[in-house]
This record gives C-alpha cells, structure tokens and sequence, in this order.
C-alpha cells in the first residue's frame, strides 16, 4: 500500500493525494483470484481499475481440439460453485445439434441435480455474504449441506467439485438407493438449516444495516451492462431462462421467480434466498412426478457410450464405444446457441460445427465476465468494506470470468 | 420464436436497411442475419428504438475466424426481454484488417466483450473506450483464437520429441 496522503497537514484542498490500494491479486476477501487498482480518499474509492485474467486456461481454444464429450470437463471448471448446470448446459446444446430426443425422466434427473447444484451456489454466496459482515457462525451452519450436496453427486458420479456429471443423451446410471436415501436427508434437514440461517441474519439489524443500500444499482444499468441471473432479478427485473426459454422440462413445474426492488447487496441477499427454498420446491416435485423409463436417450448410439457388458458381448456397441472414445463420430453441420440458468445468470453456449469431430468455434456466454465489468461502477463513492461485500454479494467466480 | 414473427423483423430490418442485408439464416430455429459491416452500428441503434422490435439487451458478442474466405466475423446477439425474441447479427471483416465501430454507445457492457474479442482474434472497434488485452498478457503478440494459430506454444523446448526418446 503506498500511502502518500500525510495526516494533519496544513496543505490546501487542490494539493490533496489519494492513496492508491492493491485490492488483490491474492487477498482473502476477493474469493478469487482477480486485481482491483483501488485510488483511495481515505476509506472512499474514487476509481477501481479490474484486471482479470489470471487464471485464463484457454477454453475456447481448447475446445476447438477436443471431441465434443471431452468438452464437458472444461465446462465444470467454469462456475466451479454449479459445476453440474454448466455440464448439462453443453449437454443439451450438443443435444439440441445432433436432435436428440430425450426421455422425460432424464430431464427430471436433470432438473433435480441443476436445481441441487443452484443451492449449492446460492448457499455459498449467501454464506458468504454473511462472512464478509462477520457474521462467521451462519457459514459454518450451511456449510455441511454443501458436503451434503458433494456427497450426492458423488453418489451419482463418483466427483464432488468437478463432476463431469451426465453424457450427451443421459446419464451413464440411474441414481442409485444410496443417493435417493442422501437426497431425501437432504430434503428433511437442508430447510430446518436454512430457517435457522434467515432466523440468524435476515432481519437482524446489524446485517440489514450493513448491507441495504451497499452496492445498488438501477434496473436501467443492470440491463445496460446484460446482467443476467440473480444479480439482474435483484433489480426488479424477471428474466430467469428457466421461464423464458424453458429447457429440460423446466415448464412440467411450479415455481415463483422471486425479485428485488432496489439492485443492493440485501435484495440480492434476499433473491439468492428465496430461491434456494424455490428449488427445494421444484426437487420435491420433481421426484413426485419422477416417470419411469430409461435413464439414458436410446437414439444416439453415436454420443451415448454403449454398457460396459454389451461393449464386450456385442459388436455394434464396441463400435460405437471406439467411435465415441476416439472421437470419430459424425456431427452435422450447424450453428446453435442453448442457455441455461447457471447460478449466476444466463450461461450461454454458442457452438459452430463445421462436420467435423471437433466444434469449429465455441463460445462460451459467461454471466460472470459480461457483469463483473460493472463493478468499478457499483464500487465508486462507496467504502472499502462496502466493495467487498459488493463483490461478494455478486457472486464472482474467477473460473467463469476468465474462461 | 415462430416464423411470422422471424418474418416480422426481418421486414422492419428490410424497411429500413433493404440493401444492406446479405442473407437471412434460420439454423435450428435461430433468426441469423449477416449483414453489411459498414452500417451495423446503425442497425442495433434503430433496433434498440424500434416500437416494435425492442432490441435492448445485449446477450453476447464474439468473434469468429474463418480462414478459407479470409474473413473474421463478428456476432452480435440480442434479445428483446418483453417478446422474449432473438436474433443474431454477423458481420464479415477482411482479416488483416478487422475494423469495426464500437458498441459501446449503445450498450456499455459491450466494453468487455470487445475487449475480449479484440485479444483474441484483433477486431480492433473505434471508439471504443479503453481497447486493451484483457485474459491474455500485455505483452502477447498473437491473436490466439484465429485458426492459423496452433493450440501448443511453438517456442517450446520442453515438448520436444527427443524429450521423449523419438
């Protein structure tokens, strides 16, 4: 910090300096690995200065040298918080290129882990948030049903972080007893825990003065700057792709998209936590309504690798499997774009196929990046402890803004 | 979106800027319009006012490289929030010397996306308000996403076959 103000000097106005402050790269607060070039008038930031970037692993570029079921592990490293919406996410654009039709109960399958996956995420940041007004106690409360969550997917996928959860055209198994049982404890214990949680922070004084009024900005701006998500929704304004664009038979259930009103930290606080109960909402009803049927789409051979016993008793399906594995499926040609709701908005997937065994061009929609670039704006005339909670109450994932 | 309503805003396109669209695609459904590079600023701006058409949110933006016509293309696609329509907007660029004006204008959350679009594939967009690098490093001298440049570091020592007893 080089601190160039001098206190208690007879110095004029005109000859004042401002203190410029490194908020970053490295700094606990940030939850990530991003710089701010803060300039400083004692604790109110007159100018912030982003820059990101540095931990850019070249997706894009990747991507156009891998065969599209190798493309799924680099998506789980975008948003690692929702990493299961984003795998879903490119598989269903890949889906949607090759017209696929999938079964219902896949989709239902889908919707449970993109919805368990949403809470993960919401529970994080709001945890967070919490954290940052020093509210440490909630974090650790909430923080065993994101082990929780971990554990299911493991059931299912056998991964925790980075799931790779899912194939093009289903999933590789049914869920299993194990999972069913975690996720009905999930169901039973994750709701006592969060009314505990609201219980502790949501209209407790010293956090709602901490935080209404920390960050705001206007629905006009928000949409100026494509916000998308939760942090648009905080402003007032509707857009959830879920409703919009409905994909994975999100329009079979019954929910509220829940909005803010001012655009600050509080209301995106307040959105991230009614959502969380509306997903809680669409599980169960998702596994009311769970259909039977096959957990896997019958009708791409090409993309779907075949069971293990057939591929070794059956000729075709130790085709297909050295098809797949080798990358030497046809594609058609084409140029599609699929969105999902991620955790933090509009994920986006703009794919170009030329024929061939790779995508020509992809282009990932990152919420994180296309928002993030609001910050210095949101920031300026605020505090140092209104920035960080500014930050964290936007939900900046390092891995989704840098690609 | 159906097609009448595809047919719909290609005709308030057409009203106005008949000559300057190239071709109208609809691949997968998706309302595609290449058009031509030297008005497409006035194109977002009438789209963006337009009572009916109500373009005003910009979904995304990227660059396209395509090495056999020797162009890079610059895709723009927007959204209408109250009809919940799409569309996407190209432009085609020769490719050694992309230039195009900034949408920064209109939406200033285009600064970003034509930051990253300017480090990887070198669109450099006039007027725009601070055209820097911003994944890559400073000093990268490549445009890494275009097609003629391989995915491995060419300067590499440590990669090299003989590393490896070939």
């Amino acid at each position: 910090m080089a601190e160039e103000s001098i206190i208690n000097t007879n110095q004029s106005v005109e000859e004042k300096k401002y203190t410029t402050l490194n908020l970053g790269p490295t700094h606990p607060a940030t939850h990530g690995i991003f710089q701010n070039v803060l300039t400083v008038d004692g604790e109110i930031i007159i100018n912030s200065e982003p820059t990101i970037g540095y931990i850019h692993r070249a997706f894009e570029k990747l991507a156009e040298r891998r065969p599209f079921y190798q493309i799924t592990p680099i998506t789980d490293r975008l948003n690692y918080c929702s990493a299961p919406i984003n795998n879903m996410g490119w598989h269903m654009t890949v889906e949607k290129l090759i017209g696929a039709e999938i079964p219902k109960r896949v989709d239902y399958m889908r919707v449970i882990i993109m919805e368990l996956a949403r809470i993960s995420d919401h529970l994080i940041c709001n945890a967070v948030i919490g954290v940052d007004t020093g509210a440490l106690t909630g974090f650790v409360y909430l923080f065993q049903f994101r082990e929780l969550i971990y554990e299911i997917y493991e059931e299912i996928c056998g991964a925790r972080l980075t799931t790779n959860i899912g194939r093009i055209g289903g999933f590789e198994r049914d869920f299993n007893d194990k999972a069913w049982a975690k996720l009905h404890r999930f169901l039973k214990e994750y709701p006592e825990a969060l009314k505990e949680f609201e219980k502790l922070v949501k209209r407790n004084r010293i956090f709602m003065d901490r935080t209404i009024g920390a960050g705001a900005i206007s629905a006009e701006r928000a949409l100026a700057y494509s916000f998308s998500g939760p942090n648009l929704r905080a402003t007032g304004v509707d857009y959830d792709v879920r409703v919009m664009n409905p994909y994975s038979s999100y329009e079979d259930f019954d929910f509220t998209i829940p909005v803010g009103l001012n655009g600050d930290t509080y209301d995106r606080f307040m959105v991230r936590q009614e959502e969380m109960w509306q997903s809680l909402s669409i599980i169960r009803q998702a596994i009311e309504k769970m259909p039977d049927g096959p957990h896997f789409s019958p009708n791409v051979p090409d993309f779907y690798l075949p069971p293990k016993e057939d591929v070794y008793n059956n000729m075709e399906a130790l085709i297909y499997h050295f098809k797949i594995v080798m990358g030497e499926t046809d594609v058609p040609k084409g140029e599609v774009y699929h969105c999902v709701e991620g955790g933090n908005g509009e994920l986006g997937f703009y794919l170009i196929s030329d024929g061939g065994r790779t995508p020509f061009r992809l282009h990932f929609r990152r919420p994180c990046f296309i928002y993030y670039q609001a910050y210095p704006e949101m920031i300026k005339g605020t505090n140092i402890s209104d920035a960080i909670l500014t930050m964290s109450s936007l939900n900046v994932i390092a891995g989704e803004l840098d690609a | 979106m159906d097609k009448a309503i595809q047919d719909q805003i290609v005709g308030i396109i057409s009203e106005k800027f008949e000559s300057d669209v190239l071709s109208v695609e609809v691949p997968y459904g998706f309302l595609t319009i290449n058009f031509a590079k030297e008005k497409i600023i006035d194109l977002i701006r009438y789209l963006y006012d337009h009572p009916v058409a109500k373009f005003r949110y910009l979904t995304t933006l990227c660059g396209i490289h395509y090495p056999d016509n020797k162009q890079i293309a610059v895709m723009y696609q927007l959204h209408n929030l109250v009809d919940n329509w799409r569309i996407r907007i190209k432009i085609f660029l020769p490719e050694d010397n992309p230039v195009t004006p900034t949408l920064t204008t209109i939406f200033a959350g285009a600064n970003w996306m034509e930051r990253e679009t300017y480090d990887f594939f070198g669109v450099r967009f006039t007027g725009h308000p601070d055209l820097r690098r911003i994944l890559n490093v400073e000093d990268m001298v490549i445009f890494p996403l275009r097609k003629d440049i391989p995915l491995e570091d060419q300067t590499r020592e440590d990669k090299k076959d003989f590393m490896f007893g070939r």
